[in-house]
């Protein structure tokens, strides 16, 4: 596969998104006018009277009708105009950039936690099925998974910091003797190592690990099942038994042959694992006192943050579509029987 | 040079040339020295009280950034907590006041020297601008403004630079002590103008983001969601300099983290924490628990007027005498709060504001009553409450409905939203029975009728309408404590109050905030802020 062709495999599927995120942008922006509660009684105070509430309802454009809205709201979105939250008052824009990549690092630093624990799991009770690795495997994707997250989080705080004292006061994404690197990418493990800061780097790293381990242990489930599924199958199969057969090494038959094509589910799963920890580690969020993205979605919600909530949804999308994109790329890299124009 | 130690001095040159980032704060800021490290539940939605929008948590911004004219003398508690003196008004801004010979004018001398944080002179043309900007943006700030018969631009008149004027529409005690709440606060005009524009003459854009005033202390940072920090200004002249030099408010969504943090010595002061918390944290000894009562407010059931059972007095009484009030202090409440049932009589003898109403838990007496008013069989009814504040709610409601089921009343629980509480509770009064929380800024019983019992005010969530509490609650509300006619139809009220019931009180609850030993200073204020400029700490 040239290059070419390549670049427009990629350019195709941008386009195919183009329909589901306008989708999303007209259900969101319906969903949100549902919600319940008034948002003009809500941010006209609790001591304010009839008139000014109507004041606020005209100055958040609320009194128009569903249409007219709609139009103004998709012009403001084509400049990349996100609107202002009416909560914070920030242009949701800020809001997103300035939370989004928090709860990005987390993710990945959790995610990558994860595979690093379920994949050598999962491969290793596929080789030895019904041993004791398996039944560890069992017993660890079991409590992963029915252990709440927030009890999981706790658990942590209460032993690694407030029994052990090993870990950093879990106060956010950096301890209070620290500030904030200068921002270019808003991770700050990474802003830390371009300002060549060692000291916030490591600071910024330790805030990171307890929670990313909370929220790590929640998706192990899903990737060790995967993987040790995927790799049982695809060891029973025939040209494993005739790799084998041919005098090759157990670790080529392993690794060279039935892992990477083992891979293939492993890596849906992780794209559906990573989208489901982007949006929903809340509650990982409120012990570690985490300003993610999750947390402000629901605040917005809870306020009727109408802006806020279409902006983030939107956003998600976008991810979400970037990421099923990327991928379907990895998918070609990995087995060349997938073909995507086939 | 080996590699590890090249490594090593690479670290330090590279430090050493981000140092205009401001790397570290000063060594003492991780909770000790002069810095007061706070861990709160929520922060600040944004730095102008004024704004719409402009979250409770929000208030402290005004309370510590910014001077108003006149602030509030302190009183210590009998088991040693202060509080801020409603009844004691001191300088602040202003060095002097002084009311016309009619009563019609009030004359205020700024202080002398006094200046804003870019050392600019604070005049009285940046008081007439606040004030102007108050009483002008509409929503919250011009509805406080009000409550002091503060209505429009025309009562401000800056006469030179250091003399201001607010003309009075009528007489009335509440005009000075508004002035005191966080609202009418004094922004630098000049810098506000500065960044102004036609659509935005208030400058509401810029203000929100930037302070622009010449409080006790600075915005050193504002990561919203996140933290706070403020600095202290050390030219302030409006009082005595702040103990304390830095301020590092947190902010920490999970109640139980905070609790680890406070109990590991990382934070000074922890707010928000659950009543279970505080009882278990006084229990240990180890922290200075302050606990003031709330003023001016009271947990209490509202019942709705527009539903049928509860138009009878009878059967408003009846429910009174039906409330599980210990367990509900006990078990919901954690006894953090003064009782407000078991008072003696039905005709009050003071006119303390709050006081217990003269109720307590009788089925016999409630069942008879329902009987009495034709409901010997009882009757259905929903109960709501508002989720944000389930935490001492819910048990409440379970306890009440429990309760209610012996006298024959079906309780069904009703959970709301936070987001709509308002909406079905204030604004549409739609909500048959309800927990009712609210809580006066201005310490009188007069007020707090005003918000609560008056027909068709925001706060009387229970539609209660009687011509007799209109009539007195109208004179009284601009009267002086002083006044003779005051005491005796401020009793006449709490009487109608007692008798008529629309509203069950069951306690007055604490503003809870406990502090490491080696912080003092804690004053409660009735916005229930943390007033930083009083706090002193000890340096180990």
């Amino acid at each position: 596969m040239n290059s070419n062709t390549k670049i427009r495999i990629i350019a195709g599927r941008m386009l195919q998104a183009i329909p589901s995120v306008f989708g999303i942008i007209v259900v969101t922006f319906l969903l949100t006018r549902a919600l319940p509660g008034d948002p003009a009684v809500y941010f006209a105070g609790p001591a304010a009277d009839e008139k000014s509430i109507q004041q606020i309802r005209e100055s958040l454009g609320l009194d128009k009708s569903l249409p007219e809205q709609f139009l103004i709201y998709l012009g403001d979105l084509v400049q990349g105009d996100l609107g202002v939250s009416i909560s914070t008052g920030f242009p949701v824009a800020e809001e997103l950039w300035r939370r989004l990549p928090a709860s990005l690092e987390l993710t990945l630093l959790a995610l990558i936690f994860s595979i690093s624990v379920a994949i050598p799991l999962g491969i290793a009770a596929a080789t030895r099925p019904n041993s004791w690795v398996d039944q560890l495997c069992r017993l660890i994707v079991t409590a992963g998974v029915s252990l709440p997250v927030f009890f999981t989080g706790l658990f942590m705080v209460y032993i690694f910091y407030y029994i052990l004292g090993v870990a950093p006061s879990p106060l956010g994404r950096l301890d209070i003797i620290y500030l904030s690197p200068p921002p270019i990418t808003n991770f700050y493990t990474i802003d830390a190592l371009l300002a060549g800061d060692f000291e916030v780097f490591w600071a910024a790293l330790a805030q990171l690990i307890l929670p990313a381990i909370t929220l790590g242990t929640f998706t192990l489930a899903p990737l060790a099942r995967m993987t040790r599924g995927a790799m049982l199958q695809v060891l029973s199969s025939d040209f494993i038994r005739t790799a084998r057969a041919s005098g090759l090494t157990r670790s080529t038959v392993l690794y060279t042959y039935a892992f990477r094509n083992a891979l293939l589910p492993i890596l849906t799963t992780l794209g559906m694992v990573f989208s489901f920890m982007l949006g929903s580690n809340v509650l990982v969020e409120k012990v570690f006192a985490w300003p993610g993205i999750g947390s402000f979605a629901i605040e917005a919600l809870i306020v009727s943050d109408y802006v806020a909530v279409q902006g983030f949804v939107l956003a998600m999308a976008i991810l979400y579509v970037l990421l099923n994109l990327t991928i379907d790329i990895l998918y070609t890299l990995i087995d060349p029987r997938v073909g995507l124009d086939g | 040079m080996r590699r590890r130690d090249f490594i090593k001095t690479m670290g330090v040159a590279a430090g050493a040339s981000a140092l205009p980032f401001l790397k570290f704060l000063p060594a003492e800021a991780a909770g000790r020295g002069d810095t007061l490290v706070v861990v709160t539940g929520n922060g600040p939605n944004s730095m102008d009280i004024q704004r719409k929008g402009t979250n409770r948590p929000s208030y402290q911004i005004a309370v510590n950034l910014y001077d108003r004219l006149v602030g509030y003398g302190t009183k210590t508690l009998e088991d040693g907590t202060m509080m801020y003196d409603y009844q004691k008004l001191e300088p602040e801004l202003a060095e002097s006041w002084e009311v016309a010979a009619d009563g019609m004018s009030i004359m205020f001398k700024i202080r002398d020297g006094a200046t804003f944080w870019d050392g600019t002179p604070i005049t009285a043309a940046d008081v007439k601008w606040s004030f102007d900007r108050a009483v002008s943006l509409g929503g919250f700030p011009t509805v406080q403004m009000k409550a002091g018969s503060l209505e429009k631009p025309e009562q401000f008149e800056a006469v030179d630079d250091k003399t201001f004027v607010i003309k009075l529409l009528r007489k009335s005690k509440l005009t000075l002590p508004d002035l005191g709440v966080p609202v009418p606060i004094i922004f630098n005009s000049k810098v506000a103008k500065a960044n102004a524009t036609a659509e935005d003459p208030w400058a509401t854009e810029f203000l929100h983001r930037t302070p622009a005033g010449g409080g006790a202390y600075m915005l050193e940072r504002w990561d919203p969601g996140q933290q706070t920090v403020y600095t202290r200004y050390d030219d302030w002249k409006n009082g005595d300099l702040p103990g304390v030099k830095r301020v590092i408010i947190r902010e920490i969504p999970s109640a139980s983290t905070r609790r680890a943090l406070l109990e590991r010595g990382d934070a000074d002061v922890s707010l928000d924490l659950p009543p279970k918390d505080f009882a278990e944290l006084k229990e240990s000894g180890k922290f200075t628990i302050n606990a003031a009562p709330i003023e001016n407010s009271m947990i209490a059931i509202g019942l709705n007027l527009n539903f049928e059972p509860f138009k009878k007095k009878e059967v408003r009484q009846a429910l009174a005498y039906a409330m599980p009030y210990d367990q509900i202090f006990k078990q919901a409440a954690f006894e953090r709060g003064i009782p407000m049932w078991g008072g003696k009589s039905f005709t009050p003898t003071t006119i303390e504001w709050p006081q217990p109403f003269p109720y307590d838990t009788d089925y016999d007496k409630a069942k008879a009553l329902l009987k009495e008013a034709g409901y010997a069989d009882g009757f259905e009814v929903p109960l709501s409450f508002n989720l944000g504040l389930a935490q001492w709610s819910e048990p409440m409601c379970l306890l009440v409905q429990e309760s209610l089921a012996k006298i024959g009343v079906k309780a069904t629980i009703d959970k709301i939203p936070g987001a709509n509480w308002r909406t079905a509770a204030l604004v549409e009064k739609k909500l048959p029975m309800h927990v009712k929380a609210f809580g006066g800024w201005l310490n009188y019983p007069d007020y707090y009728s005003f918000w609560v019992y008056q027909k068709g005010r925001l706060f009387n969530s229970m539609n209660y309408h009687n011509p007799e509490v209109e009539k007195i609650t109208d004179e009284t509300l601009h009267l002086e404590v002083d006044h003779p006619d005051y005491e005796p139809n401020i009793k006449k009220l709490l009487a109608i109050f007692f008798d008529e019931v629309p509203l069950i009180p069951v306690y007055q609850p604490f503003l809870d905030v406990a502090t490491q030993k080696s912080v003092t200073g804690y004053e409660y204020y009735f916005h229930r802020q943390l007033d930083c400029r009083s706090f002193k700490k000890a340096t180990a």
